[in-house]
């Protein structure tokens, strides 16, 4: 008998919400279904388990509040051992201190109401808030004639669709979660820094004549091609891809890259495009397309959030040149790339005007030193004068 | 299509990349990514909107003739034929 638990989205995730469940007891799930919706403060995630096995039943129902690590359900026919989350993510990235455990664990199941109002979850509340769903039209088909969600989505489903209603994140939450992960990472990691300029000819040159050929929908940006440049080079340095931990630095089990996006209104998450080194350019810019298209409308998954063996940020693609990066723990490096800009660059003897980038390195000294990191970075810079091999 | 229905398709895409912002009341004089504060992903998503929306091909190479909201409308208007 395995367990399904309340992932771990991050150091600085320490509870989640169970908005909803996704699969039913008597289900069969395989590894990277997405059995729940979760609420955190990086928005709604989708929750993938890393097991195989028939769900048993639920431990905690939609609209509760429960600490990381909690059992959500119970899975049968599978391996305890691999109940909890994926092997990348070391266990003990114990989120900061834990919070007090809620009453009794964990609440029973029934809707929180009162008697002689309508009964309804949290979740079916909110969803008939989206959806436009008028509650006292409504007769629920769950316990005492409870308003559950399916409820609402059936009632939704007869009504005409409205516009999905942009996700409402709230950004007090996510930068209190940010700040919590930036100083764990500046108390406890020893950092390094270095920087190198890149010559962007050769890069920019094959990207315009690639793209011109080719749809908008189809055309790849210089971002692609930078990731991938990463994903190849970190092939070479595995002292930079992976977690650090309570045992000392464990390296990634593949390369999965945390991609820094902007929420706009606020604050950022660094979901992974898993195994960049193996994709092609074209995979890797649907990827990061969908990624950014998901973010943005608070979709993800939990192991997108929990995958990432290093950070990349594109920060300064139109604002500055050189970005200083806080490694997100417990990964190891941040790869930071700055804004191209035209500058007199020497060639053979000859000063031109040439577009060049800027890259950093932040790297965890405890797992690599920079004569590593220097490699890493020149590593990089000579795979973007070659981008038709990338 | 009229050069007003030109304008409406670019207001009603720009308010798909930027939903928190009312892309009817812009500047129609300043740079969209700054006034809007979108990156290249955006800008290459607006792109793909417009030319899936209008039938038309932009070519990569005419992609500073979208810099303002005004040189936008303007450009797609020649690029659709459409008398002004």
């Amino acid at each position: 008998m395995g367990e399904f638990r309340m992932p771990s989205l991050g150091a600085d995730m320490d509870a989640g919400t169970l908005v909803e469940w996704l699969k039913q007891p008597g289900d069969r799930v395989k590894r990277g279904d997405i059995v729940a919706v979760v609420e955190t403060q990086k928005g709604a995630i989708e929750v993938d388990i890393f097991e195989e096995g028939v769900i048993e039943r639920w431990l905690v129902e939609p609209g509760t509040t429960v600490p990381v690590g909690t059992p959500l359900a119970l899975i049968a026919g599978a391996q305890p051992a691999t109940a909890a989350v994926s092997a990348e993510v070391p266990a003990t990235v114990a989120p900061t201190p834990a919070p007090p455990a809620p009453p009794s664990v964990i609440p029973p199941f029934a809707p929180r109401t009162e008697v002689g109002r309508l009964r309804v979850s949290p979740a079916a509340r909110r969803l008939a808030a989206e959806r436009g769903v008028g509650l006292d039209q409504l007769t629920g088909s769950g316990p005492g004639g409870a308003i559950l969600y399916t409820d609402i989505e059936r009632a939704a489903a007869g009504a005409a669709p409205r516009p999905a209603a942009p996700k409402r994140l709230d950004f007090a939450e996510m930068r209190r979660a940010i700040a919590a992960a930036m100083a764990r990472s500046k108390r406890e990691i020893p950092h390094y820094y270095l920087s190198t300029t890149i010559e962007l000819t050769r890069s920019l040159a094959w990207l315009q004549e690639t793209n011109a050929t080719r749809p908008p929908a189809q055309r790849l940006l210089l971002a692609a091609l930078l990731l991938k440049a990463v994903a190849l080079a970190l092939g070479e340095a595995p002292e930079l891809n992976g977690f650090f931990t309570a045992e000392g630095f464990q390296p990634g089990a593949g390369i999965h890259i945390g991609t820094a996006i902007a929420i706009r209104g606020g604050g950022l998450v660094a979901p992974a495009i898993r195994d960049a080194d193996k994709l092609s350019l074209e995979e890797l810019m649907a990827q990061l397309r969908d990624l950014v298209a998901r973010a943005r409308s608070g979709a993800l998954r939990s192991s997108e959030l929990s995958d990432p063996t290093i950070t990349v940020t594109n920060l300064g693609e139109r604002s500055v040149e050189t970005v200083f990066g806080v490694i997100y723990p417990p990964q190891v490096a941040l790869v930071g790339f700055g804004m191209p800009v035209e500058r007199p660059w020497a060639v053979s003897g000859e000063v031109i005007a040439r577009r060049v980038l800027t890259a950093t390195l932040a790297a965890d000294h405890r797992a690599s030193d920079g004569h590593r990191g220097a490699l890493f970075l020149a590593d990089i810079d000579h795979k973007l004068q070659s981008p038709e091999t990338l | 299509m009229t050069r007003d229905d030109v304008a409406a398709v670019l207001i009603d895409e720009l308010g798909r990349i930027a939903p928190e912002t009312d892309a009817s009341r812009l500047d129609p004089n300043a740079e969209l990514r700054d006034e809007l504060d979108i990156d290249s992903m955006d800008f290459l998503n607006l792109v793909t909107a417009l030319s899936e929306r209008l039938k038309i091909d932009i070519p990569e190479t005419d992609y500073p003739r979208l810099a303002t909201f005004d040189h936008a409308v303007d450009y797609l208007v020649q690029r659709l034929g459409v008398a002004a």
